[in-house]
């Protein structure tokens, strides 16, 4: 027993090795500064002041929120109406929502390129050639906003089904029905705030996939966050490195902080029965 | 997540309440009668609240995938005898000359990869599920959620500082005098395995905590050693779910971008890699619709990756429920 105890001791040991010493050299290279032998925090405190930081930051946010908001909007009434009236519907929804995972992400991007190619080809002049110069204005790409919620399907369709599987979503609203609420106001009273964590956890996962996504944004032009990571790591290495690292910690922070509030919840929905 | 990086994968919080959700799910689908679906249903039908997310799909989805399988039978606008007439030479040439090699560099990658990840990933796990500390275990879980989902450009830039040229430990350790360079087929696999076998850490650790004591017990009361209790149950009820896990982490591999375009450039040959070259038009007059190809036989590996995963991903959950 106590060589297995050794063993499993060794193991974690190698393992936490392999993972700790790249963050632990990043660090270090972040603040390293090897002409001179000193250490500076310089990457970090010039970070805001870098050209671009500030604009590419701000339009991932951008990008994040609008797509978590139009994904939620697709998504929730579209699973909690197969759930109360069309369950013939749920297949097709578990179809549609599993298909973007099996489709990598660099060959969905070339068949949006393939259809805004579409535009100057065969379009030029019908107003439709406007719409796909529209979705593709660099101050706020929709396309990337369309690329994104594909994307996030199955992951949010997995965190909100789950949700909706832990409540029962019939009962609910027939409950709040015969106390005499429209049917609207059942689903946004009563349904959602029961499935707040679920829908925080897809939102969540969201956010974090915009805001780390880089295929499709590089490879159609546009510059969000991490496509400013990456051009600018060409010409401040140090301050790239620096800036991986807090992308790190902070997706880190928000996984726990989520994982914190699902737990308290769970705790004091068992204490209550 | 990315994107390219990696497959996203649902966080430790998503994943819990998605294994409390399946038993749910079936008893909620067994009751609905016709009755109280009609009353309940809002004024024009429920499936009237799906027909946003249906348009969107068609649309979003479904036009890339027009724009593929059209454009990969078809000759591009530039070509001598103008766009549009059908032809196989797009996908003839995407499986030929550099194309050929950069899919199988591919392949070669996710499969080693992932094998490496899955023997890796599997006594890890088992160390961390059976571990005493309960800290541990939900710092490993949350640790190896982020890391799974921690693919791409960070990932790249966080190597390059560690093991580049100029790296903190190839610096102190003199690595470059001894061949190694991060720029290479070993130093890609050394990065991808950083994003890997967390992945493989998180897809196996409900499998194992499937695995009952009772069998170890009943085993070891006839008298099975540890390694006789893993060779004849354990590993055998695992089998599912580590060939699922396995085939997971190569769909992951064989979808990454970011990492690879960050770091390595076109150094190591790489089909996601000839996709960006070949979209950015650095391909010969008249091969605009290579790159739709070239994207269609991604498309056919992820496909055939996933109808062996799924099929297994049924059965794993069969034995372990």
């Amino acid at each position: 027993m106590s060589r297995l105890r050794v063993w499993r001791g060794f193991v974690l040991l190698l393992a936490g090795i392999y993972f700790a010493v790249p963050l632990a050299a990043s660090v270090l290279f972040s603040v390293d500064n090897p002409m001179t032998k000193t250490w500076s925090l310089r990457a970090y405190t010039q970070l805001l002041g870098a050209p671009g930081f500030t604009d590419s930051l701000r339009l991932s946010l951008e990008l994040a929120v609008v797509t978590v908001a139009i994904l939620l909007l697709l998504l929730v009434p579209a699973m909690v109406a197969t759930r109360l009236g069309a369950p013939k519907l749920r297949p097709v929804l578990e179809l549609i929502c599993s298909i973007p995972l099996v489709v990598p992400v660099v060959a969905l991007t070339t068949g949006i390129i393939g259809v805004l190619r579409w535009g100057p080809d065969y379009l030029s002049n019908t107003p439709l050639f406007q719409t796909i110069l529209a979705i593709q204005n660099p101050t706020f790409p929709v396309v990337l906003v369309i690329a994104y919620v594909l994307m996030a399907l199955p992951f949010a369709y997995r965190a909100i089904d789950a949700g909706l599987g832990a409540v029962d979503v019939k009962t609910l609203v027939e409950a709040a029905r015969s106390c005499g609420a429209s049917f609207p106001r059942a689903v946004f009273s009563v349904v959602v705030p029961n499935l707040r964590t679920s829908l925080l956890n897809a939102s969540a996962l969201t956010v974090a996939l915009v805001l780390g996504e880089y295929t499709t944004a590089s490879i159609l032009g546009f510059t969000p966050f991490t496509v400013w990571i990456a051009s600018n790591g060409k010409n401040d290495g140090q301050m790239s490195v620096a800036v991986s690292i807090l992308s790190l910690m902070i997706v880190w922070i928000v996984l726990l902080l989520i994982s914190a509030v699902g737990r308290e919840r769970r705790s004091r929905k068992s204490a209550a029965s | 997540m990315n994107d390219t990086a990696p497959t996203p994968v649902p966080s430790p919080a998503a994943t819990e309440t998605l294994s409390g959700g399946a038993g749910a799910v079936s008893t909620a689908l067994r009751t609905p009668t016709p009755t109280t679906a009609k009353r309940l249903r809002p004024r024009g039908g429920a499936w009237l609240a799906t027909l946003p997310l249906l348009i969107f799909f068609a649309i979003g989805f479904g036009l890339p995938a027009i724009a593929i399988a059209i454009g990969a039978f078809t000759t591009s606008d530039d070509s001598p005898g103008g766009g549009g007439t059908f032809t196989l030479s797009n996908i003839t040439d995407s499986v030929q000359g550099a194309y050929w090699t950069a899919l199988l560099g591919s392949i070669k990658l996710a499969a080693l990869t992932a094998l490496i990840g899955t023997i890796v990933g599997l006594p890890l796990a088992q160390a961390i599920a059976t571990s005493r500390f309960r800290l541990v275990r939900e710092f490993v879980r949350s640790g190896s959620g982020v890391l799974a989902n921690f693919g791409g450009v960070p990932l790249a830039f966080m190597f390059v500082a560690t093991l580049g040229n100029a790296g903190e430990v190839t610096q102190k350790l003199d690595l470059t005098k001894h061949g190694w360079s991060l720029y290479s087929f070993t130093g890609l696999s050394v990065v991808y395995l950083y994003f890997l076998i967390p992945l493989m850490i998180l897809t196996i650790t409900p499998a194992l905590e499937g695995l009952r004591v009772q069998w170890r017990e009943a085993a070891a009361n006839n008298g099975a050693t540890t390694l006789q209790y893993w060779r004849h149950v354990g590993l055998p009820i695992l089998l599912p779910s580590l060939l699922g896990g396995y085939i997971l982490l190569f769909g992951s591999a064989f979808a990454a971008y970011a990492t690879a375009a960050a770091m390595v450039g076109a150094s190591v040959p790489l089909i996601s890699l000839q996709i960006s070259n070949a979209l950015s038009g650095n391909v010969l007059v008249g091969q605009g619709n290579l790159a739709l190809a070239l994207g269609l036989d991604m498309i056919v590996i992820a496909v055939l990756v996933m109808a062996i995963y799924l099929p297994l991903q049924r059965r794993s959950a069969k034995w372990l429920a």
